[in-house]
């Protein structure tokens, strides 16, 4: 078994290599390819769609930059699907590296949608002590966020004068990449019944699941996958929908390298017996 | 993103990246550049976000309302008490009074327990307790019921995994196995979950390098 050898001994950079080609090349011939769209997805959709015009919708940004590729086409496409709705939103987030991510995402939204600043959306901005402000946002924002991120007190936003706390906010969207949601979960929608879904990573979209099955969550978007439903929901493509012939060719090469590596070790180990 | 910025991003962007073929001191020093930028926008960011606008404004406010320092500082005593235990927390620095850090750290603790223990059991074990309380036999829905079941073995078989006060023989022994089984599809439905995060980042930079910088795709 000499190639066996000599895969044992592969130099590693050149599985990075591999990887990199098979991630470029879809992404540069431009493939395209449509997505199954999921129930935690759908789940999510459909719960916005329902909501009434007027509706008020939090998001909250618990990612920054290092997770951007995956929540940005989440935040985007969930933005989109709001504002298409008519619904008001409030940005806010724990993540004080995250809230100029989010930002950009909400003003670029809101630009191609013209909707207006404090009076279709309003962003509060970053306040530290993530479970000590979820609790007091269930009495009163203005106890936490006494203006806006800019500094404008939030009574002379004309579309939160009348939103005082939880009750008159009817969807929370945490676009999450740490354990920020749990907080969310555990302080605010088992206390105060707020209706919440979430976008996650990846990563974390496997513990997130135990939340969706025990009605904690009413709908989950996990990783680029996730993003590339909602966009295909809201019929905006965008980097989600662009990147799964990628991911599908990146994941057919770990799947393969994974085959490899279990026949090599499987017949090394025969060998040795 | 103007010009300028897309082609730091881009230089960045491959200094890192570079670290992949070996460490160098271009993939240093855009890391130290990361942690740098990171650690300063943080600061700037709590300093004009939250201490100048929630700690220093209102004394500046309430003067400039009365006319007097005196009046303002009598009017915001309670925010001399946030103020005092954040200053205090910054006395780790000093070995010697060092000790004093431990009442702002006490005062967090006590907040955080409380807030947390009627919240975990309110939030995360009862909900995820009841959801395991499902009926095992569902009629005129067989995959239901398969679900139910596999629920339920795949709960009762994890937690007689960790349980550690008898020896895993006999019908333990039979259902940490099972248990185990359970654990290792979670263990890797994660690491699927994990390749598929990391391939996702991949493509955010790649996808940048060619539509931002280099304009190959739109």
């Amino acid at each position: 078994m000499n190639w066996l050898a000599k895969l044992e001994k592969i130099d590693r950079r050149w599985i990075f290599l591999g990887v990199a080609l098979v991630v470029a090349a879809p992404l540069l011939l431009g493939l395209k390819t449509s997505v199954d769209i999921t129930p935690p997805v759908k789940n999510t959709y459909e719960t916005i769609d329902r909501l009434p015009p007027g509706s008020v919708v939090m998001v909250s940004i618990d990612y920054d930059a290092s997770t951007m590729p995956e929540n940005q086409p989440m935040l985007l496409a969930v933005l989109r699907h709001a504002f298409q709705k008519n619904l008001k939103i409030i940005l806010m987030g724990h993540w004080p590296l995250g809230l100029p991510v989010g930002t950009l995402g909400l003003d670029q939204v809101a630009r191609e949608m013209h909707k207006t600043y404090g009076v279709d959306y309003v962003n509060l901005g970053f306040r530290p002590g993530t479970a000590a402000v979820m609790v007091n946002l269930g009495t009163e924002i203005r106890n936490v966020f006494p203006s806006d991120y800019k500094g404008v007190p939030l009574d002379s936003l004309e579309m939160v004068k009348n939103v005082h706390n939880y009750n008159d906010i009817r969807l929370l969207v945490g676009i999450e990449a740490g354990d920020t949601y749990e907080f969310w979960i555990i302080y605010v929608q088992a206390r105060f019944g707020l209706k919440m879904a979430m976008g996650t990573t990846a990563v974390m979209a496997p513990t997130a699941y135990k939340y969706l099955q025990s009605g904690q969550l009413v709908g989950l978007i996990g990783g680029l996958k996730g993003a590339a439903e909602y966009e295909s929901l809201v019929n905006h493509p965008g980097i989600g929908l662009a990147g799964m012939p990628a991911q599908s060719a990146g994941h057919l090469l770990i799947i393969l390298f994974i085959i490899l590596g279990n026949i090599g070790y499987f017949l090394s180990r025969r060998k040795k017996a | 993103m103007t010009v300028v910025g897309i082609w730091i991003a881009a230089f960045l962007t491959l200094a890192i990246f570079s670290f992949l073929y070996k460490d160098n001191p271009v993939y240093k020093f855009a890391e130290h550049l990361y942690v740098g930028v990171s650690a300063g926008y943080y600061v700037i960011y709590v300093w004009s976000t939250d201490i100048r606008p929630l700690l220093f404004n209102p004394f500046v406010q309430t003067h400039a309302q009365t006319g007097s320092w005196g009046a303002s500082l009598s009017q915001n005593a309670a925010l001399f008490i946030p103020a005092v235990l954040g200053v205090v927390m910054l006395l780790r620095a000093f070995p010697k009074i060092a000790w004093v850090s431990r009442w702002p750290i006490s005062f967090m603790v006590g907040i955080g327990a409380g807030l947390a223990i009627t919240a975990d059991v309110q939030g995360y074990l009862f909900p995820q307790v009841q959801a395991t309380l499902v009926p095992l036999w569902v009629r005129g829905s067989l995959f239901t019921t398969f679900n139910n079941v596999l629920l339920f073995v795949g709960v009762v078989g994890s937690v007689g995994y960790f349980y550690f006060s008898r020896e895993h023989k006999g019908f333990l022994g039979g259902l940490s196995k099972i248990g185990i089984l359970f654990i290792m599809v979670a263990f890797g439905a994660s690491f699927g979950y994990t390749v598929m995060a990391r391939i996702s980042l991949l493509i955010g930079r790649i996808h940048f390098l060619f539509a931002d910088w280099l304009h190959l795709i739109r």
